[in-house]
């Protein structure tokens, strides 16, 4: 406990504030002429809100440590995740990390009109990986999947997969590069039961792999089996930090109250 | 269970060192910090797999849904030809002051399309895909600069619609044929340029999405696409400086050189003086200035 000098840390948040704006809350309808003096005024428009969805969290995250972060929805989970990815800009402090941490996901990069094997080598160039590397691993990105049990289904545009077989490609592919600091935003609950409990076993692959691993879930089940620490955020504020088992209790105790 | 518990670390204000001082000490970096304009290139030069293979991924998937598909790519721009033609040729009679009126506007139309939808999506190109900012690291210069490729790629098929067609009307290859390909790399530098400044403004500004199809337009009747400014100034008594100003168009220039190249009866005469030095100045002027105004603010796109 006293000897965090040998502990070497991968993420350090200190004192993190993420606002959001969001447009078109307003109920006044802005004519072309208010924007534009709008965009000349430089003000802000009337719809603009501003959402301070998490509200100077601080914490420091060591090597091989799994961490659940935990809250009822909207308390900032996700959001807290990626200012840690350093994709949400923050407002205030600052996010200190070990090499690049990644977001296990690649949807955003896909294509539902390209075939299933275009977007196996586009989602692997998104995340960085080079030719080289996709070649290699196309073979078992494609096999991980599952997609061509039922036949030559890599070869249609992903508009024609069922939403299940969609999910288990994302995930496949997503999950086919190693990181150092890994982000799993509720992935876990993708696919039919065999291929959870293959992504199971990539997933505790991918943590041994990674430095330190972050798994945003409302499963606390999941939490308590994967993580051995918790931070509970609840309306962006971070509310405890500790060992999973005591976080969940105090979770828990709060939800059944609350 | 691999990776054995920890307890809890104490917070961090119970130890000595602030937080600066542990990142440093671990060699830890900030997050989402902007790297150096030389890294920023690097980083860049990575992804130029992922840059062109975003662009042709989504070249192909325009017209997937179409049942006529990718023959769109091609019919589009010649529909677009013949309404102006129809407009502006049979209409408004706008060929009697030009020789060979057709393929002066077709050449017109279809490099006023590069470079007019390049700053179009180029202001989009950000803005609407935060989502993809936000889930993956990239240089996202890699959006502006995917979406002019993507243009650019439509408008090579388009150049062989454009060699069908002058063909067709009677113009024969020529040596100064291969000017083309300077003058299509110049004004794709201008464009990718142009792009990334109207990407950075349009991310954090989307009203001004809004305003550049009228932007666009303005600009576009004031470029001579179906029109020849040289010979419609030269009648019209205009003081000589908004001659001087219509002729350092940008894209003007790369659309008179265009047809410099490719038609017989448009002469070096038509062209405004130093035309190929103006052309390089402003590729050069857009598109490091459009560069680094866009590397300015990476760490700030998608915060949305």
């Amino acid at each position: 406990m006293a000897d965090t000098a040998n502990r070497i840390p991968t993420v350090i948040a200190d004192d993190v504030h993420v606002i959001y704006k969001v447009y078109g809350t307003g109920t006044r309808k802005g004519g072309a002429t208010a924007a534009l003096s709008r965009i000349i005024s430089r003000k802000p428009a009337p719809g603009v809100r501003e959402v301070h969805a998490v509200k100077g969290v601080s914490f420091t995250a060591y090597k091989g440590e799994a961490i659940g972060l935990i809250g009822s929805n909207g308390s900032g989970k996700s959001t807290l995740l990626k200012a840690i990815a350093g994709l949400q800009p923050v407002a205030r402090g600052r996010v200190y990390s070990q090499g690049q941490p990644s977001l296990l996901g690649v949807n955003a990069a896909l294509m539902n009109d390209l075939t299933g094997e275009r977007n196996v080598v586009l989602g692997g160039l998104a995340m960085g990986m080079t030719k080289q590397q996709i070649h290699e691993r196309y073979q078992d990105i494609v096999d991980f999947s599952g997609i061509n049990e039922k036949g030559d289904f890599i070869s249609l545009p992903m508009r024609t997969y069922s939403s299940g077989m969609g999910a288990r490609l994302r995930f496949s592919i997503a999950a086919a590069k190693d990181h150092d600091v890994l982000m799993i935003d509720e992935a876990l609950a993708t696919g039919d039961a065999a291929f959870q409990r293959r992504s199971q076993d990539r997933i505790e692959e991918l943590r041994e792999s990674a430095g330190t691993v972050f798994l945003v879930s409302h499963g606390i089940g999941t939490v308590r089996e994967t993580c051995d620490r918790a931070i509970w955020l609840e309306s962006g504020v971070l509310r405890m930090d500790g060992p999973a088992d005591e976080v969940c209790d105090a979770y828990e105790a709060f939800s059944r109250t609350g | 269970m691999t990776v054995p518990p920890v307890t809890a670390p104490p917070p961090l204000t119970a130890t000595a060192v602030t937080p600066e001082e542990l990142a440093a000490a671990h060699g830890l970096t900030l997050s989402g910090a902007r790297p150096t304009l030389p890294r920023y290139v690097a980083q860049l030069w990575e992804r130029r797999h992922f840059v062109t293979a975003y662009a042709t991924a989504r070249m192909q998937a325009t017209y997937s849904a179409a049942r006529l598909g990718q023959v769109w790519h091609l019919a589009t721009p010649l529909l677009n030809a013949a309404v102006y033609y129809f407009i502006f040729g049979v209409i408004m009679n706008a060929g009697n002051r030009v020789a060979d009126y057709i393929p002066f506007l077709i050449t017109g139309v279809f490099v006023w399309d590069f470079i007019g939808s390049s700053i179009n999506a180029g202001t989009r190109a950000v803005h609407s895909n935060l989502g993809l900012v936000r889930a993956l690291h990239f240089p996202r210069a890699a959006l502006p600069l995917s979406t002019v490729i993507q243009l650019f790629q439509q408008l090579l098929v388009t150049m062989g619609a454009l060699v069908i067609l002058l063909l067709a009307f009677g113009q024969m290859p020529a040596p100064s044929w291969l000017l083309v390909v300077p003058a299509l790399l110049l004004a794709a530098v201008f464009c990718a340029g142009c792009a990334l400044a109207m990407a950075r403004i349009g991310s954090k500004n989307p009203d001004v999405s809004q305003l550049m199809p009228f932007i666009l337009r303005t600009w576009m009747y004031s470029s001579g696409v179906m029109w020849s400014i040289e010979s419609t100034l030269k009648s019209d008594h205009l003081p000589h400086w908004v001659t001087t100003a219509l002729q350092l168009n940008p894209a003007a220039v790369y659309i008179d050189l265009m047809r410099f190249a490719l038609i017989d009866s448009f002469k070096a005469h038509s062209l405004p003086p130093h035309v190929w030095l103006i052309a390089v100045g402003w590729a050069l002027i857009a598109g490091i200035g459009g560069f680094v105004f866009f590397w300015k603010a990476e760490e700030e796109y998608g915060r949305g």
